[in-house]
């Protein structure tokens, strides 16, 4: 599983972007795009935000689960009360890799991007960006709309999909 | 702020550390029990920065302006702290004005001054249906406040005005805030006092402040919209 995190901004700015792979199940924690497609991510990723903007009036969660899907790729979001979206791209295993990466567990997170374990996976991933994030916020010189740099940040957030994804 | 000396050692060039190494991520989140601010502290810096907002101003407005415009990204960043500390169950973002103006009055004054808001009124006036009214019978940011007799419209509570719009605009509320004192004589603004105790509780409490909020008809064409579906 190789995931691709954005975090968006109240104009449709992109902040913060970080790439990733799945740690559990012994992945080693790197992406696995492909290489042709990868620059595609971040449209996909972006292409979402419509249907972000029609759920989050629907419902007060700042979770707003899995909302997209794009051929093999399937996105959740997280929305923060100051309307900044985390968007996490999922992308599971092609077929041939999956193979030839054997005897994985069916119920893995890994594999199952729609299940309820998933889904609480990146819910606790999300839970703990954010609260990074509300630390970014609170920094006195940080405006709104203004990209994340710090690489404490980044490191956090890398440490939080280790745990979590 | 005061430990923010670069630390000696040279691992990152280009970014510095806190000499002892605790960057903003390290500090809880939370506030521990015994946060309360010395209030002659605050008055200190608020005299100082409604000081600093006067200077170089051609009226009243640019001050009120001025410190509006300091309050807001206060409350952009209070928004989002205040409902990270709410129990993950009730961690909702507000949908709607009164939810909205709600978290205003409970979280937001409770967080700030220690008791919720004195009211929450909606305008009486059927043409203005976009104005609300936060009230606040004594607000502590004009407690050691004496307006000069030539600048009576001024209410420095406008920097709580900003702080709220900071807050309405965060959470894609866009709004206008201002603040008015309807303690004295003065005339109230045209749609605010719709209160029935309106006479009795302007003796009672002199420094009576009401928040005026007018949000931006694409919040009322929204809200509509949302109440059918």
């Amino acid at each position: 599983m190789s995931y691709y995190f954005a975090i968006v901004g109240t104009q449709d700015n992109p902040l913060f972007e970080h790439e990733f792979g799945t740690s559990k199940q012994g992945g080693d924690g790197m992406s696995r795009f492909n290489e042709a497609a990868r620059h595609m991510n971040q449209f996909i990723l972006h292409s979402s935000l419509d249907i972000v903007e029609e759920v989050q009036w629907g419902t007060g969660h700042m979770y707003l689960r899995h909302v997209d899907k794009f051929f093999n790729n399937f996105i959740s979001c997280y929305i923060t009360a100051g309307n900044t979206k985390f968007l996490l791209l999922h992308q599971p295993m092609t077929p041939n890799s999956a193979a030839a990466a054997s005897s994985r567990a069916s119920t893995s997170i890994a594999a199952n991007p729609t299940s309820p374990q998933t889904e609480e996976a990146v819910r606790n991933f999300f839970v703990e960006v954010y609260e990074n994030w509300v630390k970014t916020i609170m920094n006195p010189f940080y405006r709104v709309n203004m990209e994340v740099r710090s690489p404490v940040f980044r490191q956090r957030v890398a440490a939080a999909g280790r745990k979590y994804l | 702020m005061s430990n923010m000396t670069p630390s000696k050692g040279k691992e990152q060039p280009g970014l510095r550390y806190p000499s002892n190494g605790k960057t903003i991520y390290h500090r809880p989140l939370n506030r521990s029990k015994t946060s309360e601010l010395s209030q002659a502290s605050f008055a200190y810096l608020f005299s100082e920065m409604v000081g600093y907002a006067s200077k170089r101003i051609e009226s009243i407005q640019d001050l009120e302006k001025r410190l509006n415009t300091q309050g807001h990204p206060i409350g952009l960043k209070l928004l989002d702290l205040l409902l990270h500390r709410e129990p993950a169950r009730t961690q909702m973002r507000p949908l709607n004005i009164i939810s909205l103006l709600h978290l205003i009055k409970q979280q937001l004054w409770t967080h700030l001054f220690g008791r919720a808001a004195d009211g929450l009124e909606k305008s009486s006036d059927p043409a203005r249906p976009d104005e609300y009214m936060i009230i606040d019978n004594e607000p502590l940011v004009n407690r050691y406040i004496s307006v000069p007799r030539d600048m009576s419209q001024l209410n420095c509570a406008a920097f709580v005005a900003g702080i709220i719009e900071g807050v309405c605009d965060g959470s894609a509320f866009p709004a206008r805030v201002t603040a008015h004192s309807v303690g004295k004589q003065q005339a109230a603004p045209a749609a605010a006092d719709g209160g029935e105790e309106g006479g009795e509780g302007k003796e009672m409490w002199p420094g009576r402040t009401v928040f005026l909020v007018k949000f931006a008809p694409e919040v009322l064409e929204r809200e509509s919209f949302l109440g059918k579906g």
